[in-house]
Parts: structure tokens; C-alpha cells; sequence
């Protein structure tokens, strides 16, 4: 397997690589992000159910 | 039908199915990149350039995918008032806005090596982008309206509007291509595809549609936490979880 | 339903009425019109041969964007004084009130643009035989827009910057009536044959009649709620 060949892509390395480096990118973001929003929305609602508690 | 379209049972089977479906992804990805990039030959006219197909095809498979589940859904909303699925309708959109920016722009790097240009209108392409708009719309919508009912059923609207447009979308960028396009730019396709190239584009394909499930199904359970927040049992699963 | 025709016939007379004593209302998208059409030679050059050459798209993309200025004023005002809830709760399909709403509206905005049309022909060098073709397209085309915009109007009802936010809405789905508005002008330009172009306005125009108050009806519904 000759690397250096594989990843010059024929000429077209950055065409090629830019894309499927893109589409990782795009597929971490949308894993992250549902991720950090469960996150947040756990703290909003906790904080959401403590004043609930309190003003009961 | 009932069971299926309450949250809480809907959000414990989203949760038990996410690490399986994220396993399945990632097995399938990884296929599909080891046929994509190692046993697929180079092409005869394109070389190595033609490998930019295995992401740009199927995203652009699921832009339209994404979008026709987005108004289904919609549709569902709007008849039979189901919560469940004005939550996923929305879901959807960012999904499926990620999937039509990543065709867009693989489009844009596949078509620079073939005609020499970052964009040339070609007729896919143009309508790829108008998807994009309609896809940005429908967010900007969401985004505008507090209430979350009048907000899911107005999106849902304007889905359906979207969904019947699209066809002539389609049809009229076809039909102004054909008139305006230089003969020089080819249109951008397949190569002649061999039977080893189909078997990358469908894992990718499967990959991508196993992917969405995912993270649809991550995203309904943050909504449902937050639109259910009223409920015991959320309380409940505030209190449990770290 | 009490006196169908009579009530339809009042909205169209009465909504002519409120619009033309805020003339404002009406002059500004075709003023727009005008100047936007003048910026280009400005922009471009007033080589002959350019200006005739984009002739079609400019004006055709300035008709729309002045379509898209008018749209708030279709629903804001009797929103504002319930007059759009009480259309809602009448006796009457709501879906032939509001068809008869965008044709008044369109009576007074996208008429104008048709007849101010072969002014702007002449300011873009655009060849004699092509005025009738431009004035065609739009009388078939500007409809079709109030149509559509109806709907991105209705969704938007009430919200803040629901002006910009109805443009994003409703300029992509625009896009097929301008290929073929635009299409038919350039295609009689080059001398060439514009059947299909017509054909398909008309066809986009009958599909506009038919679906559109009715999405737009519906859309109300879901905003006055």
C-alpha cells in the first residue's frame, strides 16, 4: 500500500480530501451538539423544577 | 397507537436504540470508506477526483430524504395532532440543512478539477442550493414563532408548500440549464459506474440514513425533556440522572 | 351563507378603498420598482448590448422584490384590528375571502408593475417587438406571486421582522415563475419560440388559483389561534 500515492489522490488531494474531511466534520457537529443542548437543558430544568418547588 | 405516540415511552425506546443505531453507523461508515477509498479503482476520464461522489451523492440523497420526512411529518402534525411529531419535524431540519451544505460544497470541490470553476450552475446544483433556502426558511420560521404549537403547525405548512415545490423547482432549473449552460461544462454525473462503485455509494448511503436516525432520535429526547417539562416523570429523570 | 357574492364583492370594493387612501402603500412598491430597474445601467454600464441582454432578469427580479415589499400590507392592517378574526369566524370559506384579499391586493400592486413595464422596456433597450412578451409574462407571472406571498404573509402574521422573514420564505419558491417569466422575454429576444414558457405560466398561474388561498386560509387559521 503505498501511502504517499494514496493520499495524493492522483492531483487531487485537497478536492478530495477537503470533501471527506468536510463530511466528518459535519457528522462530529451534529453528533456534538444534541450532546451539549441535553446538557443545558438538564441544568435549565432542574433549575426550572427547584423554583417550581420553591414557590409551591 | 396511543403507547407509540407518548413521549415518555417514546423517550425511554430513543434512548435504548440510539448506542445501537451510533454502532451501526459507525460500522457502516467505516465500510463504506474502506470500499469507497481502497477497493474502488480509479476512474478512466476522472481519476481519483470521482471518490468526492461517495459523500456528495448520498448527502444529496438525504437532503431530499430529510426534507420529505420533515413534511410528512408536518403533515401528520397538522391532521392528527400529534406532539411526537411536530418534535420530530422540527428535528429534522438542522439534519437535513447539514446534509444539503455538505452536498452543496462537495458539489462546489468535485466540479472545480472537472470545470475548472467553484461554481457553475449546474442544474443539480442550483437546485440543491434552492433546497438549502427552503431549508433556512423553515429554521428562520421556527425561530420566530415563541409558541411552540402555532410554530410546528406553521412549519408544517410551509413544508408542505416546500415539498410541492420542489418537483418544479427541479423541473424549471432543468429547462433553464439546458438554455443557459455552455456546451463545454458536462454535466457533472457518475462515471460509467462500475458494480464495485455501487457497492460505496449504497453503504455510504445506508451509513448516512443509519446516522440520521441517530441523531433525530438524540435530538426528540431534548425536546421532550423540555416540552414534557411540566410532567412527573421528567421530574423523575431530572432527579435520577447525574 | 348569506349573500356570497354580495360580501365578496364588498371586501374586494372595500379593501381597493382602504389601499388607495394609503396611497403610500401603493406607490412605494412601484416606485421601488422603478428605481431598482434604473440601478443596474448605473452598476453595469450603459453598453446597449448588456443592458438588453439582462434586460429580462433585472426587470423580472425587481418585479419580485417589489412584490415582497408590498406583502406585509395584505394582512397587517386588518390583523391589527381584529377585522382578519372576524373574517375567520364568518359564515363564509375563508379561502374565497382571502382569494379575494390578494386579488384586490394584487389589483393594486402587481397590476401597476405590468403597465409601468414597458417604460422600463425602453430604459433597458429592450427591443419593440419584446414589450408585449414582458407585459405578458408579467400579467401571467405577478399573480402567481401575490399568490405565493399570501401564504409566506399568513405564516408570518404578527411576528417580529416579518418582512425580511416573508422574503426568505417565499423568494426560493418563486424561483420556477422567474426562469420562465424571464425565459419567455430573453427567448422572444433571441427569436425563439415561447410557447412552453407560456404554457407553463398559465399552468403555474391555475395551480396558484387553485392551492394557494387555501394554504394561505389555512396558514391564517394557525397564526390567529
Amino acid at each position: 500500500m503505498n501511502w504517499s500515492h494514496f493520499f495524493a489522490m492522483g492531483g487531487y488531494a485537497v478536492y478530495v480530501w477537503s470533501s471527506y474531511g468536510l463530511a466528518v466534520l459535519i457528522l462530529i457537529l451534529n453528533l456534538y451538539l444534541p450532546l451539549a443542548r441535553r446538557k443545558t437543558v438538564q441544568r435549565r430544568l432542574r433549575e426550572f423544577l427547584r423554583l417550581k418547588e420553591q414557590t409551591r | 397507537m396511543h403507547k407509540y405516540a407518548s413521549p415518555k415511552f417514546f423517550y425511554t425506546l430513543a434512548g435504548q436504540l440510539t448506542p445501537w443505531l451510533a454502532a451501526l453507523t459507525a460500522v457502516l461508515l467505516l465500510a463504506g470508506l474502506y470500499f469507497g477509498l481502497f477497493v474502488a479503482p480509479p476512474d478512466y476520464q476522472q481519476g481519483e477526483s470521482y471518490r468526492i461522489m461517495f459523500i456528495h451523492v448520498p448527502a444529496a440523497w438525504m437532503s431530499m430524504f430529510v426534507y420529505m420526512l420533515m413534511a410528512g411529518a408536518g403533515a401528520v402534525a397538522l391532521v392528527w395532532n400529534i406532539k411526537l411529531a411536530e418534535m420530530f419535524a422540527a428535528c429534522c431540519a438542522p439534519i437535513g440543512a447539514s446534509f444539503t451544505f455538505l452536498a452543496l460544497v462537495t458539489g462546489s470541490l468535485w466540479g472545480k478539477p472537472m470545470w475548472g470553476a467553484w461554481w457553475a450552475w449546474d442544474a443539480r446544483l442550483t437546485s440543491e442550493l434552492i433546497l438549502f433556502f427552503l431549508y433556512i426558511g423553515y429554521m428562520a420560521l421556527q425561530a420566530s414563532i415563541d409558541d411552540p404549537r402555532r410554530a410546528a403547525r406553521a412549519s408544517a405548512i410551509l413544508a408542505l408548500v416546500g415539498v410541492v415545490n420542489i418537483p418544479v423547482i427541479h423541473f424549471s432549473v432543468q429547462w433553464w440549464n439546458t438554455l443557459h449552460q455552455p456546451a463545454s461544462v458536462t454535466r457533472m454525473g457518475a462515471p460509467t459506474i462500475a458494480p464495485i462503485m455501487l457497492v460505496p455509494l449504497l453503504l455510504m448511503a445506508l451509513a448516512f440514513t443509519v446516522y440520521f436516525f441517530t441523531v433525530v432520535l438524540m435530538r426528540m429526547r431534548n425536546e421532550i425533556l423540555e416540552r414534557e417539562r411540566h410532567t412527573g416523570w421528567v421530574a423523575e429523570i431530572l432527579e435520577s440522572e447525574p | 351563507m348569506p349573500n356570497l357574492i354580495k360580501t365578496v364583492a364588498f371586501l374586494f370594493r372595500r379593501d381597493l378603498t382602504v389601499a388607495l387612501r394609503r396611497s403610500t402603500d401603493i406607490l412605494t412598491p412601484l416606485v421601488f420598482f422603478v428605481i431598482v430597474v434604473s440601478l443596474f445601467p448605473l452598476g453595469l454600464g450603459a453598453e446597449p448590448t448588456v443592458l438588453r441582454t439582462v434586460a429580462p432578469g433585472v426587470i423580472w427580479v425587481a418585479a419580485l422584490l417589489a412584490t415582497m415589499l408590498s406583502l406585509n400590507r395584505l394582512f397587517a392592517n386588518d390583523y391589527a384590528d381584529g377585522t382578519l378574526e372576524q373574517m375567520a369566524l364568518a359564515p363564509y370559506p375563508l379561502t374565497l375571502l382571502v382569494f379575494t384579499k390578494v386579488a384586490a391586493h394584487w389589483a393594486l400592486t402587481g397590476l401597476p408593475l405590468v403597465l409601468i413595464s414597458p417604460l422600463l422596456a425602453v430604459q433597458m433597450n429592450l427591443p419593440d417587438s419584446a414589450i408585449g412578451t414582458l407585459v405578458l409574462s408579467l400579467l401571467l407571472g405577478t399573480p402567481v406571486l401575490s399568490l405565493l406571498g399570501a401564504v409566506g404573509a399568513a405564516l408570518t402574521l404578527g411576528l417580529r421582522g416579518g418582512g425580511v422573514l416573508v422574503s426568505l420564505l417565499v423568494l426560493p419558491l418563486y424561483t420556477p415563475v422567474l426562469i420562465f417569466g424571464a425565459g419567455a422575454v430573453s427567448g422572444v429576444v433571441t427569436g425563439l419560440d415561447i410557447e412552453a414558457q407560456f404554457s407553463l405560466l398559465g399552468a403555474f398561474l391555475a395551480l396558484a388559483v387553485t392551492f394557494a388561498p387555501w394554504a394561505a386560509a389555512a396558514a391564517l387559521r394557525v397564526s390567529l389561534d
